[in-house]
Protein backbone atom coordinates (compact mmCIF):
# COMPACT_ATOMS: atom_id res chain seq x y z
CA UNK A 1 0.00 0.00 0.00
CA UNK A 2 0.96 3.76 -0.87
CA UNK A 3 0.43 6.63 1.00
CA UNK A 4 0.77 10.04 -0.18
CA UNK A 5 -0.35 12.85 2.09
CA UNK A 6 -0.49 16.38 1.50
CA UNK A 7 2.95 16.76 0.18
CA UNK A 8 4.04 19.90 -1.51
CA UNK A 9 6.93 20.90 -3.45
CA UNK A 10 8.61 23.80 -4.83
CA UNK A 11 11.48 24.14 -7.34
CA UNK A 12 12.74 27.71 -6.47
CA UNK A 13 9.49 30.06 -6.77
CA UNK A 14 7.19 27.19 -8.96
CA UNK A 15 4.87 25.56 -6.74
CA UNK A 16 4.54 21.82 -8.26
CA UNK A 17 3.09 19.69 -5.53
CA UNK A 18 0.36 22.14 -3.97
CA UNK A 19 -0.70 19.04 -1.18
CA UNK A 20 -1.26 16.10 -3.14
CA UNK A 21 -2.84 13.08 -1.48
CA UNK A 22 -3.51 9.60 -3.34
CA UNK A 23 -3.51 5.79 -2.01
CA UNK A 24 -2.59 3.22 -4.29
CA UNK A 25 -3.55 -0.09 -3.07
CA UNK A 26 -1.58 -3.54 -3.69
CA UNK A 27 -1.82 -4.92 -7.27
CA UNK A 28 -3.58 -1.69 -8.45
CA UNK A 29 -2.72 -0.40 -11.73
CA UNK A 30 -2.95 3.24 -11.10
CA UNK A 31 -3.05 5.93 -14.07
CA UNK A 32 -1.89 9.52 -13.21
CA UNK A 33 -2.96 11.52 -16.17
CA UNK A 34 -2.41 15.74 -16.39
CA UNK A 35 -0.79 17.90 -18.50
CA UNK A 36 2.38 18.43 -19.15
CA UNK A 37 5.62 19.95 -16.24
CA UNK A 38 2.38 19.95 -13.86
CA UNK A 39 4.29 17.47 -11.77
CA UNK A 40 3.53 14.18 -13.08
CA UNK A 41 7.17 13.00 -12.45
CA UNK A 42 8.04 14.82 -10.13
CA UNK A 43 5.61 13.08 -8.18
CA UNK A 44 6.82 9.60 -9.45
CA UNK A 45 10.57 11.14 -8.13
CA UNK A 46 8.92 11.61 -4.97
CA UNK A 47 8.02 8.20 -4.21
CA UNK A 48 11.26 6.48 -5.58
CA UNK A 49 12.79 8.55 -2.72
CA UNK A 50 15.20 10.58 -5.21
CA UNK A 51 13.26 14.14 -4.36
CA UNK A 52 12.13 14.57 -1.04
CA UNK A 53 8.86 16.72 -0.35
CA UNK A 54 8.98 20.28 1.40
CA UNK A 55 6.16 19.02 3.45
CA UNK A 56 3.84 15.64 3.84
CA UNK A 57 4.23 12.43 4.04
CA UNK A 58 4.96 9.14 1.76
CA UNK A 59 4.12 5.78 3.24
CA UNK A 60 5.21 2.72 1.22
CA UNK A 61 4.36 -0.42 3.88
CA UNK A 62 3.90 1.64 6.81
CA UNK A 63 7.14 4.02 6.55
CA UNK A 64 7.89 7.33 5.32
CA UNK A 65 10.27 7.20 2.76
CA UNK A 66 11.49 10.74 3.89
CA UNK A 67 11.92 9.56 7.36
CA UNK A 68 13.84 6.46 6.66
CA UNK A 69 17.57 5.57 6.82
CA UNK A 70 19.26 5.33 2.92
CA UNK A 71 20.12 1.79 4.09
CA UNK A 72 16.38 1.04 4.56
CA UNK A 73 15.78 3.20 1.87
CA UNK A 74 17.72 1.26 -0.88
CA UNK A 75 16.17 -2.24 0.92
CA UNK A 76 12.42 -0.60 -0.06
CA UNK A 77 14.55 0.63 -3.78
CA UNK A 78 15.21 -3.31 -4.39
CA UNK A 79 11.12 -3.96 -4.19
CA UNK A 80 10.49 -1.04 -6.74
CA UNK A 81 11.17 -0.33 -9.85
CA UNK A 82 11.13 2.75 -12.27
CA UNK A 83 11.00 2.85 -16.33
CA UNK A 84 11.73 6.67 -17.01
CA UNK A 85 10.42 8.41 -20.12
CA UNK A 86 13.56 8.72 -22.42
CA UNK A 87 14.77 5.36 -20.44
CA UNK A 88 17.69 6.37 -18.67
CA UNK A 89 19.76 3.12 -19.51
CA UNK A 90 23.48 3.99 -19.28
CA UNK A 91 25.56 4.90 -22.19
CA UNK A 92 28.52 3.21 -21.23
CA UNK A 93 26.81 -0.16 -20.32
CA UNK A 94 25.89 -3.00 -23.05
CA UNK A 95 22.08 -3.78 -22.77
CA UNK A 96 22.92 -7.05 -20.63
CA UNK A 97 24.79 -4.79 -18.28
CA UNK A 98 21.98 -2.14 -18.23
CA UNK A 99 19.49 -5.30 -17.64
CA UNK A 100 21.36 -6.50 -15.32
CA UNK A 101 22.73 -3.67 -13.35
CA UNK A 102 21.14 -3.92 -9.70
CA UNK A 103 21.84 -7.91 -10.10
CA UNK A 104 25.27 -7.47 -10.99
CA UNK A 105 25.75 -4.65 -8.16
CA UNK A 106 24.26 -6.69 -5.33
CA UNK A 107 23.43 -9.86 -5.83
CA UNK A 108 25.02 -13.02 -4.96
CA UNK A 109 23.85 -14.76 -8.02
CA UNK A 110 26.70 -16.47 -10.40
CA UNK A 111 27.38 -14.20 -13.60
CA UNK A 112 25.71 -16.75 -15.57
CA UNK A 113 22.47 -16.97 -13.59
CA UNK A 114 22.06 -12.86 -13.85
CA UNK A 115 22.58 -13.73 -17.98
CA UNK A 116 20.02 -16.01 -17.47
CA UNK A 117 17.42 -13.55 -15.63
CA UNK A 118 18.85 -11.04 -18.31
CA UNK A 119 18.09 -13.20 -21.32
CA UNK A 120 14.61 -13.77 -19.78
CA UNK A 121 13.74 -9.82 -18.66
CA UNK A 122 14.59 -9.04 -22.46
CA UNK A 123 12.37 -11.55 -23.59
CA UNK A 124 9.46 -10.46 -21.67
CA UNK A 125 9.66 -7.46 -23.82
CA UNK A 126 10.21 -9.13 -27.10
CA UNK A 127 14.22 -8.67 -27.55
CA UNK A 128 16.03 -11.13 -27.51
CA UNK A 129 19.88 -10.89 -28.71
CA UNK A 130 20.36 -7.98 -28.29
CA UNK A 131 22.78 -7.86 -24.58
CA UNK A 132 26.00 -6.96 -26.33
CA UNK A 133 24.67 -4.13 -28.15
CA UNK A 134 25.46 -0.14 -26.52
CA UNK A 135 22.08 2.20 -25.97
CA UNK A 136 23.09 4.38 -28.74
CA UNK A 137 22.56 1.40 -31.05
CA UNK A 138 19.12 1.13 -30.17
CA UNK A 139 15.73 2.66 -31.69
CA UNK A 140 13.47 4.88 -28.75
CA UNK A 141 11.47 2.17 -29.37
CA UNK A 142 14.15 -0.47 -28.40
CA UNK A 143 15.46 1.77 -25.36
CA UNK A 144 11.94 2.03 -23.99
CA UNK A 145 11.52 -1.80 -23.66
CA UNK A 146 14.95 -2.38 -22.68
CA UNK A 147 14.16 -0.03 -19.39
CA UNK A 148 11.21 -2.18 -19.11
CA UNK A 149 13.19 -5.20 -18.91
CA UNK A 150 16.11 -3.08 -16.52
CA UNK A 151 12.60 -2.66 -14.34
CA UNK A 152 11.47 -6.42 -14.57
CA UNK A 153 14.73 -7.75 -13.71
CA UNK A 154 14.51 -7.67 -9.78
CA UNK A 155 11.11 -9.08 -10.22
CA UNK A 156 9.71 -5.67 -8.26
CA UNK A 157 6.65 -5.53 -5.78
CA UNK A 158 5.90 -1.90 -7.72
CA UNK A 159 6.71 -0.57 -10.91
CA UNK A 160 6.77 3.46 -11.54
CA UNK A 161 6.57 3.78 -15.27
CA UNK A 162 7.12 7.99 -16.26
CA UNK A 163 4.82 8.31 -19.93
CA UNK A 164 6.07 4.35 -21.17
CA UNK A 165 4.22 4.87 -24.09
CA UNK A 166 4.93 8.29 -25.59
CA UNK A 167 7.41 8.76 -28.68
CA UNK A 168 7.09 4.74 -30.09
CA UNK A 169 4.50 3.45 -32.74
CA UNK A 170 1.13 2.73 -32.15
CA UNK A 171 2.08 -1.26 -32.35
CA UNK A 172 5.01 -1.12 -29.76
CA UNK A 173 2.76 0.99 -27.69
CA UNK A 174 0.06 -1.58 -27.73
CA UNK A 175 2.63 -4.36 -27.06
CA UNK A 176 3.51 -2.06 -23.90
CA UNK A 177 0.16 -1.46 -22.84
CA UNK A 178 -0.29 -5.45 -22.65
CA UNK A 179 3.08 -6.07 -20.79
CA UNK A 180 1.63 -3.48 -17.90
CA UNK A 181 -1.68 -5.68 -18.09
CA UNK A 182 0.08 -9.34 -18.00
CA UNK A 183 2.23 -7.98 -15.09
CA UNK A 184 -0.93 -6.92 -13.55
CA UNK A 185 -3.20 -10.34 -14.12
CA UNK A 186 -0.11 -12.81 -13.63
CA UNK A 187 2.25 -11.09 -11.12
CA UNK A 188 -0.41 -8.72 -9.51
CA UNK A 189 2.73 -5.87 -9.22
CA UNK A 190 1.66 -2.39 -8.42
CA UNK A 191 1.95 -0.19 -10.79
CA UNK A 192 2.00 3.53 -10.90
CA UNK A 193 1.63 4.58 -14.53
CA UNK A 194 1.66 8.52 -15.58
CA UNK A 195 0.82 9.56 -19.21
CA UNK A 196 -1.50 11.80 -20.97
CA UNK A 197 -2.01 9.11 -23.63
CA UNK A 198 -5.99 8.65 -23.15
CA UNK A 199 -5.93 5.02 -24.74
CA UNK A 200 -3.17 3.43 -22.87
CA UNK A 201 -4.62 4.78 -19.65
CA UNK A 202 -7.86 3.39 -20.51
CA UNK A 203 -7.13 0.05 -21.48
CA UNK A 204 -4.46 -0.92 -18.50
CA UNK A 205 -5.86 1.35 -15.56
CA UNK A 206 -7.54 -0.40 -12.27
CA UNK A 207 -8.26 3.91 -11.36
CA UNK A 208 -7.03 7.44 -13.17
CA UNK A 209 -6.38 10.30 -11.18
CA UNK A 210 -6.62 13.42 -12.38
CA UNK A 211 -3.26 15.64 -10.91
CA UNK A 212 -4.22 19.43 -11.87
CA UNK A 213 -2.40 22.35 -10.37
CA UNK A 214 -0.55 20.40 -8.04
CA UNK A 215 -3.07 18.43 -6.69
CA UNK A 216 -5.49 15.02 -7.77
CA UNK A 217 -8.83 16.65 -8.68
CA UNK A 218 -11.00 13.65 -9.82
CA UNK A 219 -10.08 10.01 -9.26
CA UNK A 220 -11.90 6.95 -10.42
CA UNK A 221 -12.15 4.13 -13.01
CA UNK A 222 -11.83 4.52 -16.53
CA UNK A 223 -15.66 4.42 -17.12
CA UNK A 224 -15.98 6.64 -14.36
CA UNK A 225 -13.56 9.10 -15.59
CA UNK A 226 -14.95 8.92 -19.22
CA UNK A 227 -18.37 9.53 -17.82
CA UNK A 228 -16.84 12.53 -15.71
CA UNK A 229 -19.20 15.99 -15.63
CA UNK A 230 -15.82 17.50 -13.99
CA UNK A 231 -15.16 20.65 -16.55
CA UNK A 232 -11.55 20.37 -16.21
CA UNK A 233 -11.10 16.66 -16.60
CA UNK A 234 -13.61 16.60 -19.38
CA UNK A 235 -11.63 18.79 -21.89
CA UNK A 236 -8.27 17.01 -20.87
CA UNK A 237 -9.84 13.38 -21.76
CA UNK A 238 -11.54 15.29 -24.89
CA UNK A 239 -8.08 16.88 -25.99
CA UNK A 240 -10.75 20.10 -26.18
CA UNK A 241 -8.21 22.94 -27.31
CA UNK A 242 -11.27 25.36 -25.64
CA UNK A 243 -12.19 24.91 -21.84
CA UNK A 244 -11.19 25.81 -18.30
CA UNK A 245 -7.53 24.48 -18.34
CA UNK A 246 -6.58 26.64 -21.26
CA UNK A 247 -8.65 29.36 -20.05
CA UNK A 248 -7.02 30.15 -16.48
CA UNK A 249 -4.53 32.42 -15.90
CA UNK A 250 -2.49 30.67 -13.34
CA UNK A 251 -0.80 27.72 -15.16
CA UNK A 252 0.86 24.80 -13.73
CA UNK A 253 4.27 25.87 -13.87
CA UNK B 1 21.98 57.04 -7.10
CA UNK B 2 20.80 55.27 -3.85
CA UNK B 3 19.11 52.86 -6.16
CA UNK B 4 22.44 52.06 -8.02
CA UNK B 5 24.32 51.57 -4.52
CA UNK B 6 21.58 48.86 -4.05
CA UNK B 7 21.67 47.29 -6.94
CA UNK B 8 25.21 46.70 -6.90
CA UNK B 9 25.72 45.96 -3.16
CA UNK B 10 22.71 43.24 -4.50
CA UNK B 11 24.88 42.36 -7.43
CA UNK B 12 27.90 41.77 -5.10
CA UNK B 13 26.20 40.35 -2.28
CA UNK B 14 24.54 37.66 -4.43
CA UNK B 15 28.45 36.85 -6.08
CA UNK B 16 29.61 36.63 -2.50
CA UNK B 17 26.66 33.87 -1.42
CA UNK B 18 26.90 31.75 -4.62
CA UNK B 19 31.06 31.41 -3.96
CA UNK B 20 30.21 30.26 -0.42
CA UNK B 21 27.71 27.91 -1.69
CA UNK B 22 30.22 26.38 -3.88
CA UNK B 23 32.85 26.13 -1.83
CA UNK B 24 30.27 25.02 0.71
CA UNK B 25 29.19 22.00 -2.22
CA UNK B 26 32.56 21.01 -2.70
CA UNK B 27 33.49 20.46 1.08
CA UNK B 28 30.04 18.57 1.16
CA UNK B 29 30.84 16.21 -2.10
CA UNK B 30 34.72 15.92 -0.82
CA UNK B 31 33.50 14.64 2.88
CA UNK B 32 31.03 12.62 1.29
CA UNK B 33 33.51 10.94 -1.23
CA UNK B 34 36.08 9.71 1.08
CA UNK B 35 32.79 8.12 3.69
CA UNK B 36 32.30 6.36 0.48
CA UNK B 37 35.47 5.44 -0.60
CA UNK B 38 35.08 2.81 2.61
CA UNK B 39 31.72 1.69 1.83
CA UNK B 40 31.42 -1.79 0.30
CA UNK B 41 31.01 -3.18 -2.76
CA UNK B 42 34.59 -2.57 -3.68
CA UNK B 43 34.76 -2.22 -7.71
CA UNK B 44 38.33 -2.40 -8.41
CA UNK B 45 37.65 -2.68 -12.45
CA UNK B 46 35.92 0.78 -12.15
CA UNK B 47 38.53 2.65 -10.38
CA UNK B 48 41.46 0.74 -13.03
CA UNK B 49 39.42 2.19 -16.29
CA UNK B 50 38.92 5.57 -15.12
CA UNK B 51 42.85 5.58 -14.20
CA UNK B 52 43.15 3.98 -17.77
CA UNK B 53 41.88 6.82 -19.07
CA UNK B 54 43.42 9.68 -17.02
CA UNK B 55 46.61 8.46 -17.11
CA UNK B 56 47.51 6.13 -20.26
CA UNK B 57 45.47 8.28 -22.47
CA UNK B 58 47.15 11.49 -21.69
CA UNK B 59 50.18 10.82 -22.43
CA UNK B 60 50.76 11.28 -25.85
CA UNK B 61 49.66 14.78 -24.65
CA UNK B 62 51.89 15.69 -21.80
CA UNK B 63 54.97 13.60 -23.69
CA UNK B 64 54.88 16.53 -26.16
CA UNK B 65 53.50 19.20 -24.02
CA UNK B 66 56.24 18.65 -21.32
CA UNK B 67 59.17 17.88 -24.03
CA UNK B 68 58.42 21.32 -25.57
CA UNK B 69 58.30 23.01 -22.14
CA UNK B 70 61.92 21.72 -21.48
CA UNK B 71 62.86 22.48 -24.72
CA UNK B 72 62.11 26.00 -24.36
CA UNK B 73 62.95 26.08 -20.66
CA UNK B 74 66.51 25.29 -21.49
CA UNK B 75 67.14 27.77 -24.55
CA UNK B 76 65.25 30.46 -22.37
CA UNK B 77 67.69 30.43 -19.91
CA UNK B 78 70.72 29.83 -22.09
CA UNK B 79 70.05 33.01 -23.62
CA UNK B 80 70.39 34.47 -20.05
CA UNK B 81 73.10 32.36 -19.43
CA UNK B 82 75.10 32.93 -22.11
CA UNK B 83 75.64 36.47 -21.11
CA UNK B 84 76.82 35.52 -17.75
CA UNK B 85 79.09 32.75 -19.32
CA UNK B 86 77.37 30.33 -16.78
CA UNK B 87 75.64 28.13 -19.85
CA UNK B 88 76.28 25.00 -17.09
CA UNK B 89 73.59 26.24 -14.68
CA UNK B 90 71.46 25.57 -17.53
CA UNK B 91 70.55 21.92 -15.66
CA UNK B 92 70.04 23.08 -12.68
CA UNK B 93 67.49 26.05 -13.63
CA UNK B 94 65.80 23.54 -15.81
CA UNK B 95 65.65 20.60 -13.48
CA UNK B 96 64.18 22.77 -10.92
CA UNK B 97 61.87 24.71 -12.35
CA UNK B 98 60.18 21.69 -14.22
CA UNK B 99 60.22 19.66 -10.72
CA UNK B 100 59.31 22.27 -8.13
CA UNK B 101 56.64 24.39 -10.68
CA UNK B 102 56.33 23.64 -13.98
CA UNK B 103 56.18 19.87 -14.10
CA UNK B 104 53.23 19.49 -11.75
CA UNK B 105 51.15 22.44 -12.78
CA UNK B 106 51.45 22.16 -16.50
CA UNK B 107 50.60 18.53 -15.88
CA UNK B 108 47.89 19.79 -14.13
CA UNK B 109 46.19 21.51 -16.30
CA UNK B 110 46.67 19.24 -18.82
CA UNK B 111 44.60 17.12 -16.79
CA UNK B 112 41.99 19.34 -15.81
CA UNK B 113 41.62 20.53 -20.14
CA UNK B 114 41.33 17.13 -21.16
CA UNK B 115 40.07 14.46 -18.50
CA UNK B 116 38.38 17.25 -15.87
CA UNK B 117 36.12 18.41 -18.98
CA UNK B 118 35.10 15.03 -20.27
CA UNK B 119 34.09 13.93 -16.36
CA UNK B 120 32.07 17.14 -16.50
CA UNK B 121 30.58 16.56 -20.01
CA UNK B 122 29.95 12.92 -18.85
CA UNK B 123 28.24 13.03 -15.83
CA UNK B 124 26.37 16.44 -17.21
CA UNK B 125 25.01 14.26 -19.84
CA UNK B 126 24.17 11.70 -17.78
CA UNK B 127 22.08 14.00 -15.18
CA UNK B 128 20.22 15.44 -17.69
CA UNK B 129 19.01 12.44 -19.58
CA UNK B 130 18.25 11.27 -16.11
CA UNK B 131 21.13 8.20 -15.18
CA UNK B 132 21.83 9.68 -12.26
CA UNK B 133 18.33 9.18 -11.02
CA UNK B 134 18.33 6.72 -12.30
CA UNK B 135 21.11 5.00 -10.34
CA UNK B 136 19.53 6.31 -7.11
CA UNK B 137 16.39 4.28 -8.24
CA UNK B 138 18.21 0.90 -8.94
CA UNK B 139 19.97 1.44 -5.39
CA UNK B 140 23.48 2.56 -6.22
CA UNK B 141 24.58 5.37 -4.94
CA UNK B 142 25.76 8.00 -7.25
CA UNK B 143 28.98 9.31 -5.57
CA UNK B 144 29.89 5.49 -4.85
CA UNK B 145 29.66 4.46 -8.29
CA UNK B 146 30.28 7.46 -10.05
CA UNK B 147 32.46 10.03 -7.88
CA UNK B 148 34.75 7.70 -5.81
CA UNK B 149 36.34 5.87 -8.59
CA UNK B 150 37.11 9.45 -10.74
CA UNK B 151 38.18 10.53 -7.49
CA UNK B 152 40.80 7.87 -6.88
CA UNK B 153 41.95 7.92 -10.18
CA UNK B 154 42.83 11.57 -10.53
CA UNK B 155 44.50 11.56 -7.20
CA UNK B 156 46.80 8.70 -8.04
CA UNK B 157 47.36 9.19 -11.51
CA UNK B 158 48.28 13.07 -11.77
CA UNK B 159 51.18 12.78 -9.46
CA UNK B 160 52.25 9.49 -11.85
CA UNK B 161 51.97 11.68 -14.94
CA UNK B 162 53.59 14.57 -13.27
CA UNK B 163 56.85 11.89 -12.62
CA UNK B 164 56.66 11.21 -15.84
CA UNK B 165 56.28 14.96 -17.39
CA UNK B 166 59.25 15.77 -15.00
CA UNK B 167 61.29 13.32 -16.54
CA UNK B 168 60.00 13.95 -20.68
CA UNK B 169 61.04 17.95 -19.73
CA UNK B 170 64.31 16.95 -18.47
CA UNK B 171 65.02 15.01 -21.20
CA UNK B 172 63.86 17.72 -23.54
CA UNK B 173 66.55 20.38 -21.89
CA UNK B 174 69.20 17.70 -22.09
CA UNK B 175 68.78 17.19 -25.64
CA UNK B 176 68.58 21.07 -26.40
CA UNK B 177 71.62 21.27 -24.06
CA UNK B 178 73.63 18.46 -25.39
CA UNK B 179 73.31 18.68 -29.03
CA UNK B 180 72.90 22.35 -29.62
CA UNK B 181 74.54 24.58 -27.00
CA UNK B 182 77.63 21.84 -26.86
CA UNK B 183 77.27 21.14 -23.11
CA UNK B 184 78.78 17.42 -22.15
CA UNK B 185 76.34 14.92 -21.58
CA UNK B 186 78.02 13.68 -18.27
CA UNK B 187 78.02 17.35 -17.13
CA UNK B 188 74.60 18.05 -17.88
CA UNK B 189 73.31 14.78 -16.18
CA UNK B 190 75.70 15.52 -12.85
CA UNK B 191 74.42 18.97 -12.83
CA UNK B 192 70.84 17.99 -12.99
CA UNK B 193 70.69 15.34 -9.76
CA UNK B 194 73.15 17.47 -8.22
CA UNK B 195 71.05 20.17 -7.79
CA UNK B 196 67.61 18.12 -7.45
CA UNK B 197 67.18 17.03 -3.84
CA UNK B 198 64.28 14.39 -2.46
CA UNK B 199 62.53 17.76 -0.83
CA UNK B 200 61.95 19.41 -4.53
CA UNK B 201 60.55 16.33 -5.86
CA UNK B 202 58.03 15.20 -3.05
CA UNK B 203 56.68 18.93 -2.94
CA UNK B 204 56.13 18.81 -6.06
CA UNK B 205 54.78 15.88 -6.25
CA UNK B 206 52.07 16.39 -2.78
CA UNK B 207 50.77 19.46 -4.91
CA UNK B 208 49.55 17.12 -7.64
CA UNK B 209 48.24 15.03 -5.25
CA UNK B 210 46.01 18.31 -3.89
CA UNK B 211 45.49 18.99 -7.60
CA UNK B 212 44.04 15.59 -8.63
CA UNK B 213 41.20 16.52 -5.95
CA UNK B 214 40.58 19.48 -7.21
CA UNK B 215 39.79 18.24 -10.82
CA UNK B 216 38.25 15.19 -9.55
CA UNK B 217 36.19 17.18 -7.42
CA UNK B 218 34.94 20.16 -9.39
CA UNK B 219 34.16 18.22 -12.22
CA UNK B 220 32.43 16.17 -10.17
CA UNK B 221 30.32 18.58 -8.65
CA UNK B 222 29.72 20.65 -12.08
CA UNK B 223 28.69 17.89 -13.75
CA UNK B 224 26.08 16.56 -11.15
CA UNK B 225 24.72 19.90 -10.97
CA UNK B 226 24.51 20.25 -14.55
CA UNK B 227 20.51 21.41 -15.77
CA UNK B 228 19.03 22.35 -19.06
CA UNK B 229 20.50 19.90 -21.76
CA UNK B 230 23.04 20.18 -24.22
CA UNK B 231 23.51 23.70 -23.22
CA UNK B 232 23.41 23.20 -19.65
CA UNK B 233 26.23 20.66 -20.20
CA UNK B 234 28.16 23.12 -22.68
CA UNK B 235 27.98 25.34 -19.43
CA UNK B 236 29.03 23.04 -16.79
CA UNK B 237 31.80 21.70 -18.74
CA UNK B 238 32.92 25.48 -19.48
CA UNK B 239 33.01 26.16 -15.73
CA UNK B 240 34.18 23.32 -14.80
CA UNK B 241 37.06 24.00 -16.76
CA UNK B 242 37.77 27.50 -15.92
CA UNK B 243 37.39 26.68 -12.07
CA UNK B 244 39.62 24.07 -11.88
CA UNK B 245 42.39 26.12 -13.60
CA UNK B 246 41.80 28.85 -10.92
CA UNK B 247 41.84 27.00 -7.99
CA UNK B 248 44.67 24.73 -9.30
CA UNK B 249 46.73 27.75 -9.33
CA UNK B 250 45.59 29.50 -6.43
CA UNK B 251 46.14 26.45 -4.30
CA UNK B 252 49.77 25.83 -6.07
CA UNK B 253 50.58 29.76 -4.89
CA UNK B 254 49.42 28.47 -1.32
CA UNK B 255 51.46 25.62 -1.26
CA UNK B 256 54.53 27.60 -3.07
CA UNK B 257 54.20 29.81 -0.26
CA UNK B 258 53.80 27.12 2.67
CA UNK B 259 56.79 25.38 1.36
CA UNK B 260 58.96 28.62 1.04
CA UNK B 261 58.08 30.28 4.32
CA UNK B 262 57.32 27.44 6.78
CA UNK B 263 59.11 24.45 5.61
CA UNK B 264 61.82 26.28 3.48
Amino acid sequence: MIEIKNIYKNFNSSKILKGLSLNIADGETKVIIGRSGCGKSVLLKHIMGVLRPESGEIIIDGKDIAKISSKELNKLRMRMAMVFQGGALFDSLTVGENVGFTLYEYSKLSAREIEHRVEESLSNVELCGIQKLLPSELSGGMKKRVAIARALCVNPEIILYDEPTTGVDPITADSINELIRSLHDKLKVTSIVVTHDMKSAYRIADKIAMLYHGKIIAEGSAEEIQRTNHPVVYQFINGLAQGPITETIDKCI
Amino acid sequence: MAKNIISFAHKVGAHIVYYIDYVGALTRLFFKTLYWIFIPPFKRQRILRQAFIIGVESLPIVSLVAFFIGVILALQTAYQMQKLSSEIYIANIVALSIVRELGPVITSLIVAGRCGAAITAELGTMKVTEQIDALETLAANPIKYLVVPRFLAFTFMVPVLTMYANLVGIVGGYLICVYRLGIRSSMYLNMTFDSLQIKDVTTGLFKTLIFGMIIAMVGCLEGMRTEGGAEGVGKATTLSVVTSFILIIAADCVFTAIFYFIFP
